[in-house]
């Protein structure tokens, strides 16, 4: 080779970029920029940040039940639980106030993975910016709650797998509490035939004399 | 054809004679000084913003990328963005910086960027002072960019700053050597230093006898544009600024629009380098079938592209690298090729040729070899096993 050779090779290296950059497609060498705001990739299934609450049906029938396992287990600590109370100051199954700070979670999917509940999942909402920090970071209760429509529809599979669990326990605890009716039930007549059972050889054999 | 050739020659006599019939003739003088000073006044700052924009839609076309293309379409008014931005930018001084000096060096750095355009003959009969000495006034202006980047660099008051400077003051010094000996062979065959002149006599075979076309005509082509690279600080000889070893070598101290102004002066020294070079060897505005302008202007940005592909692929020079390629490679072939000058002028073609271009192939091979480092075939390490 001969001196020289070297910074040609290597310029014919760029003008080949260049040239392709204008001819060729984004897989043969050419541009694969995404100008973003106007075209998009589309999202992948698995793509997850930022959790949200999923209800069912209608918002009042939000899956949370307040038991605080994801606030504790948020190793950042930005989820913030308060239980609601009835008249009676009884605690309710539901959360007053739940919040979660953008600014501090980290988007690390452990609070999916805690709620024994399958209430909170990872959204695939990435644009967030803003430049109100209180307002629009800090997501209160009825920013968080999407419906299950909305979490089936970002993630089929996982939705749906979590959709058929929930059916078969609530089947399972509608066959037991069938089964626990039935029982009741058996139970409850078990007695008035026992009673049954230990009156009938009374009545036939001692018989009211008095009415 | 003719009417496109001149249309700006005929645009500028037509206002002159309209002024002609009310201002006196001294005033008509000014009046044409100022209207090719005004053209050079706009058409320097406006090459230069759009020389910005080329160069990052250029390099990132290298890189796989598409370039600035939000503001404007294609991104064309990203040039006046960023000259808005410069201009609101915070103007810092350092504390113990000679004010003066730092004030003055940016603008020092201009105005020969800028007064070097009166000479580029940038079509026929568009030349907006055909000196007699043309070439020695381009080369003699463009020489005291060094004064202006050392005086930044020292008042700057800052290590890097000074370091930048002083490879600035070493790098453009040695360039210009090999640049100015390598312009020599066409001031022997033109026998003049007009830069008009020297066009007009690459004008052979209807516009193709171009200097780049004889054998010295080609080596000192590739002489002066390695020079032309070298002396605008441009990549690959971007020592005086590498951002990756001093900061940004002699304009690290400098902020908002007195970068700008080494920005442009940069700018506008890769334009008129590469004016240059396209008058000396590539015929200037001579071309067939299109305007002497157009040809002029597809030359010059031909070699501004070259620049910008050398940019985009070559990795900076060291130090000892880029003194040993001037003064051990390009200032003797520069000199050799004086002597194939001579020889081809005056001998006759078929030996003309073929002996100036076995000359310059032995120099060249001769050269290399003498420049090659020495490197052992083996290194023995004595305490080593
Ligand atoms: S994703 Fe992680 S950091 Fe964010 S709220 Fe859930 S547990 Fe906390
Ligand atoms: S989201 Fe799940 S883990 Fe968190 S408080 Fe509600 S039910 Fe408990």
């Amino acid at each position: 080779m001969f001196f020289g050779s070297g910074v040609i090779k290597g310029m014919l290296v760029t003008l080949k970029a260049f040239a392709a950059s204008y001819f060729r497609g984004p897989d043969k060498g050419g541009i694969f920029t995404v100008q973003y705001p106007e075209q998009r990739l589309a999202e992948k299934e698995n793509f997850r940040n930022f959790p949200f609450l999923v209800y069912d049906k209608t918002p009042d029938n939000l899956r949370c039940v307040a038991c605080d396992i994801c606030a504790k287990e948020c190793p950042p600590k930005c989820i913030t639980i308060v239980r609601e109370f009835d008249k009676d100051n009884k605690p309710l199954k539901r959360p007053a106030v739940f919040s979660i700070d953008h600014t501090v979670c980290m988007n690390c999917g452990i609070c999916e993975e805690a709620c024994p509940f399958d209430a909170i999942f990872m959204d695939h909402n990435f644009e967030i910016a803003s430049t109100d920090r209180q307002g629009d970071l800090l997501l209160q209760k009825e920013a968080l709650l999407k419906s299950n429509d909305y979490f089936n529809k970002i993630r089929p599979t996982d939705a749906s797998a979590i959709d058929a669990k929930r059916a078969e326990a609530e089947a399972k605890k509608k066959a037991a509490e069938q089964a626990a009716a039935a029982k009741a039930a058996a139970a409850a007549a078990a007695p008035k035939l026992a009673a049954a059972a230990a009156d009938k050889p009374a009545v036939p054999t001692e018989p009211p004399k008095t009415v | 054809m003719e009417f496109m050739d001149q249309i700006f020659v005929n645009l500028k006599s037509t206002v002159l004679t309209l002024a002609g019939g009310f201002l006196p003739p001294w005033a008509v003088i000014l009046l044409c000084a100022a209207i090719s000073l005004g053209v050079i006044a706009v058409i320097g700052p406006v090459t230069m913003m759009y020389l910005t924009l080329i160069e990052r839609k250029v390099l990132a076309r290298m890189q796989n990328r598409i370039g600035p293309n939000r503001t404007g379409p294609w991104g064309l008014l990203q040039p006046l963005a960023d000259g808005i931005k410069m201009l609101t930018k915070e103007d810092i001084v350092p504390k113990n910086a000679d004010r003066i000096v730092h004030l003055v060096a940016p603008i020092l750095i201009v105005i020969p960027a800028l007064l070097v355009f009166a000479v580029i003959p940038f079509g026929k009969n568009m030349i907006p002072a055909d000196l007699s000495v043309g070439v020695l006034y381009f080369l003699s202006i463009s020489s005291t960019t060094t004064i202006a980047i050392f005086s930044a660099s020292w008042a700057s008051r800052n290590k890097y700053s000074l370091l930048g400077g002083m490879r600035a003051v070493a790098q453009m010094i040695s360039y210009e050597i090999p640049m100015v000996l390598s312009v020599v062979p066409i001031l022997l065959v033109t026998q003049s230093l007009s830069t008009g002149a020297i066009v007009r006599a690459q004008g052979a075979y209807g516009g193709w006898g171009w200097f780049v076309f004889t054998p010295w005509g080609f080596a000192a082509f590739i002489t002066f544009f390695l020079c032309a690279v070298a002396e605008c600080n441009r990549s690959p000889f971007d020592l005086p600024e590498a951002e990756s070893e001093i900061v940004a070598g002699f304009h690290t101290e400098y902020s908002g629009m007195k970068f700008a102004l080494f920005y442009m002066a940069e700018f506008m020294n890769a334009f008129t380098l590469s004016a240059l070079a396209a008058t000396l060897f590539l015929g200037g505005w001579q071309g067939p079938w299109l305007p002497s302008w157009a040809w002029f202007f597809i030359k010059t940005y031909a070699l501004i592209f070259i620049m910008l592909w050398f940019r985009g692929t070559l990795p900076r020079f060291r130090v000892d690298q880029m003194m040993n390629l001037a003064w051990k490679f390009l200032l003797p072939l520069s000199l050799i090729n004086i002597l194939v000058a001579g020889f081809w002028h005056f001998a006759n073609p078929p030996l003309a040729i073929g002996g100036s271009i076995a000359m310059l192939w032995a120099s060249g091979w001769i050269f290399t070899r003498l420049n090659r480092d020495y490197t052992p075939e083996k290194r023995t390490y004595l305490f080593g096993e």
